[in-house]
């Protein structure tokens, strides 16, 4: 009991900082495969006084991923039926050209300020279509959402920290004693640290499993899944082996630094 | 003769600035058996420590075990220390190791074989006459056995020299005898110098021995 008692504290502030960790990495590779959707579906329209080629729009910006003309058609139709063939190819003739710009990524508002600049630089461009509108209000509360989650995590990461802190002044009282005694036996550092910092491994590889656990189940559970679904986004919610990799090094890395400042913290009791 | 110890002009004090010991000047022999006495807050206590690199010299020079301890570097002292047994007066025994481990540690710290140590160990207990108790820990054990226990410790890894800070100062008859006899044997069979700080030197000890006396911060040998 005592021994589960000495390590459940740390265990427990371990697990939410590895939860927090991976919550924002889910975040994170949620907004990035939304926003790959939206690049999808979001197009800019380009009027021309010319016809220009594919590549001479492409090389205008990196962001361009693809150049469609729009066939004059569709806005002949619109117009009066009574228009004769031969005045229609006239028409068709005069017309501007229509371009649909495919997106490699969902563009910041800064991005598709600068877009417009260059495809200005076109001197036949005469009109540009960006949605700006639709496209800002969007972008903003995608924007909104990570910075909420991002502050959600560091707010996490800072609580857990101090209890940790809290943690260290506990365990640095329990060693000094043991490592005091060893040092007057000339035991070098990293025998009197020895002790503390196999406690701070074998907490941290079970804060680690903990976490690896809960996520191995959320991301198994079908309601959980379905949202996803339901947004049209498919992601891994937990990648058993990046993650996990990342979780166990988070974990044990902090370990090892709490178990360094009680060594360097250390002052021989005589 | 070999010096085990050498002091010149040494002078200690804490933080406070008071001094405690003023420019003392001695020498102690290679297996010598040495009791140092005088009152209480004479600086019997400080001088022990300063021995085994606790307490840095305020001024001048003090060499144990041929490392001069004036500005010693930590792996010097931890080298230094590995060859010397201390004994204080409240034990300090790490409460949460059994007894045989808390023996072990000196063995185990000078990195001796797993086979070595556990014989040495065994060797000791019986000694000490706590065979019987090897597996429990220091809590559970009395005053004297908890001494008896220290005084195994620092035998364990045969040290060049004993340092010893009242070692019989709370313990019942039966139990300083049984120290006394262990840091007799130790000088006698191992020549290891001992050197002994108390308020009474026992009467009936068999070893010849030298008698430093510290009063108003000097060291006087009592002839």
């Amino acid at each position: 009991m005592k021994s589960f008692k000495n390590h459940f504290s740390l265990v427990i502030a371990l697990v939410s900082i590895l939860f927090s960790i991976q919550i924002f990495t889910i975040v994170d590779r949620t907004m990035d495969a939304y926003k790959e959707n939206l690049a999808n579906n979001y197009s800019i329209i380009i009027i021309s006084q010319k016809k220009l080629q594919d590549k001479e729009i492409i090389d205008v910006n990196d962001l361009i991923k693809g150049v469609t003309e729009l066939s004059a058609d569709n806005v002949i139709e619109r117009l009066n039926s009574g228009i004769t063939e031969k005045n229609k190819e006239l028409l068709k003739l005069t017309l501007p050209k229509f371009y649909k710009l495919t997106l490699t990524e969902y563009p910041s508002p800064k991005q598709i300020k600068k877009l417009r600049e260059n495809l200005l630089k076109i001197k036949s461009i005469t009109k540009i279509e960006d949605f700006s509108h639709n496209h800002d209000t969007t972008y903003k509360l995608l924007v909104l959402f990570k910075t909420v989650v991002f502050v959600f995590a560091i707010v996490v990461f800072v609580v857990t920290t101090l209890l940790i802190f809290k943690e260290l002044r506990i365990w640095q009282f329990k060693h000094n004693e043991r490592m005091s005694i060893m040092a007057l036996f000339g035991a070098p550092i990293w025998l009197r640290s020895a002790v503390l910092f196999r406690l701070a491994i074998v907490d941290a590889i079970i804060a680690g499993v903990i976490t690896f656990g809960l996520f191995v189940y959320i991301s198994s559970e079908p309601l959980i899944i379905e949202q996803f679904e339901n947004l049209s986004i498919n992601i891994t919610i937990f990648d058993v082996v990046n993650d996990a990799a990342t979780l166990f090094s988070a974990s044990i890395t902090l370990s090892i630094i709490l178990a360094l400042m009680i060594v360097i913290g250390h002052k021989e009791e005589v | 003769m070999d010096k085990v110890i050498l002091a010149q002009d040494l002078s200690l004090s804490y933080s406070n600035n008071e001094t405690i010991i003023n420019k003392a000047n001695f020498s102690i022999d290679s297996g010598s058996f040495i009791f140092i006495t005088g009152a209480s807050g004479s600086g019997k206590s400080t001088l022990l420590k300063s021995l085994y690199g606790s307490l840095k010299a305020k001024q001048g020079s003090l060499i144990v075990g041929g490392v001069e301890l004036r500005g010693v570097t930590t792996s010097k002292l931890n080298f230094l220390r590995r060859h010397i047994g201390i004994v204080f007066q409240d034990y300090k025994l790490v409460k949460e190791w059994t007894i045989e481990k808390n023996i072990m540690l000196p063995l185990i710290i000078n990195g001796y074989e797993k086979g070595v140590t556990q014989n040495q160990v065994d060797s000791l207990l019986k000694h000490v006459r706590l065979k019987h108790q090897a597996g429990k820990y220091p809590l559970e054990l009395s005053g004297g056995e908890q001494q008896r226990v220290a005084m195994a410790r620092a035998l364990a890894h045969n040290p060049i020299l004993i340092l010893a800070d009242e070692p019989t100062g709370n313990l019942d008859d039966y139990s300083s005898q049984l120290i006394w006899n262990l840091l007799e044997g130790a000088n006698e069979q191992l020549n290891t110098t001992v050197i002994v700080v108390t308020h009474n030197i026992p009467r009936n000890l068999n070893v010849d021995y030298k008698h430093y006396n510290i009063e108003y911060g000097s060291i006087h040998e009592v002839l």
